[in-house]
C-alpha cells in the first residue's frame, strides 16, 4: 500500500517538470519562428519592393518549402519531437504533416499512396477551418452584414 | 520592438499549444484545428486584423492566422456578392500557403527517400 502511494507520488511529481520545460521549448522555438517570419517578411518587402501583405505571402511560402524539404531530408522529425508544439503550431507543422504522410504513403502508388494520403493529416485543417470561416462568416454577414 | 512582440505572441500561441497537448488528451491534429477555429473566431469580429498590426509576422506565423485569412478572404467575396461570396472568396488568401505545400510535398515526396 505504501509503495503505491510512493508510486502515485511520483507519478503525480514526474510529469510536471517535463512539462514546465515541454512548455518553455515550445515558448522559445515558436517565438523564435515568429521572429523569423517577421524578419522574412522585412527582408522581402525592403529587396523586393513589395507591399507587407504581399510580403507574408511570400513569407509563408518560404518556410513551407524549407519545413517541407528539411522534413523530406529527414531532420524536421528530430526538431518536432524537440520543440514539439513550438513548430507544429506555426505554418511550418502544417507542411510537415503534409510531406511526412506523402513520404510515408507514397511506396502505395501515386494514386492510393500518394494523392489518397496527402490531406491525411492536414485535412482536419482545411476541413475545421472552411466550416468555422463559412460560418462565422455568415454570423457576421446576418449579425453586422459584412 | 515589433520583432519582441512576433517572438512573445507566437510563443505565446505554441506556450498555449503545449500546455494543451501535455495536460489533455488531444493530439496535436486536434491542437491545430481548434487553433484554426479559434483565428477564425477572432476574425469575425476583426480582432485578429489589430493583432496582425501590432505583431506583424508573429501573428502570420502560427496557424491560427489560417483561419483568420480564410475567413478574411471570404468576408472580402461577401463584401461584393453576398452570401454566395462566401462561398467564392474562402482560398482566396490561402491559396498560395495551400497550393505550396501542395506543390513541394509532391516533388520532395518523389525525389527524396523516407528514412526509417
Amino acid at each position: 500500500m505504501e509503495k503505491k502511494v510512493y508510486e502515485n507520488l511520483v507519478s503525480q511529481h514526474k510529469p510536471t517538470e517535463t512539462r514546465a520545460q515541454n512548455a518553455f521549448i515550445a515558448f522559445v522555438t515558436g517565438g523564435i519562428v515568429g521572429v523569423i517570419g517577421q524578419l522574412l517578411i522585412e527582408f522581402y518587402s525592403y529587396n523586393l519592393d513589395i507591399s507587407t501583405q504581399d510580403a507574408s505571402v511570400f513569407m509563408i511560402v518560404t518556410l513551407i518549402f524549407f519545413a517541407s524539404l528539411f522534413t523530406a531530408l529527414g531532420f524536421f522529425d528530430k526538431w518536432v519531437t524537440f520543440a514539439k508544439c513550438g513548430l507544429l503550431i506555426p505554418i511550418t507543422g502544417f507542411a510537415h504533416s503534409m510531406t511526412s504522410a506523402g513520404m510515408e504513403y507514397r511506396k502505395e502508388g501515386p494514386i492510393f499512396g500518394l494523392g489518397s494520403n496527402i490531406f491525411k493529416l492536414a485535412g482536419s485543417v482545411i476541413l475545421y477551418g472552411v466550416v468555422s470561416a463559412w460560418f462565422f462568416g455568415l454570423l457576421r454577414l446576418l449579425i453586422m452584414g459584412g | 520592438m515589433i520583432y519582441l512582440y512576433s517572438f512573445l505572441f507566437a510563443g505565446f500561441v505554441c506556450l498555449i499549444g503545449q500546455i494543451i497537448l501535455d495536460n489533455t488528451k488531444l493530439t496535436p491534429g486536434h491542437i491545430t484545428s481548434i487553433f484554426v477555429i479559434c483565428g477564425a473566431f477572432l476574425d469575425t469580429f476583426s480582432i485578429y486584423d489589430k493583432i496582425i498590426a501590432h505583431v506583424g509576422g508573429g501573428a502570420l506565423v502560427p496557424i491560427t492566422s489560417f483561419g483568420h485569412l480564410l475567413i478574411h478572404g471570404a468576408l472580402e467575396k461577401a463584401a461584393d456578392f453576398g452570401f454566395i461570396g462566401l462561398v467564392m472568396g474562402m482560398f482566396d488568401l490561402t491559396a498560395s500557403g495551400i497550393t505550396s505545400a501542395i506543390v513541394f510535398t509532391f516533388f520532395f515526396a518523389l525525389l527524396f527517400k523516407p528514412k526509417d
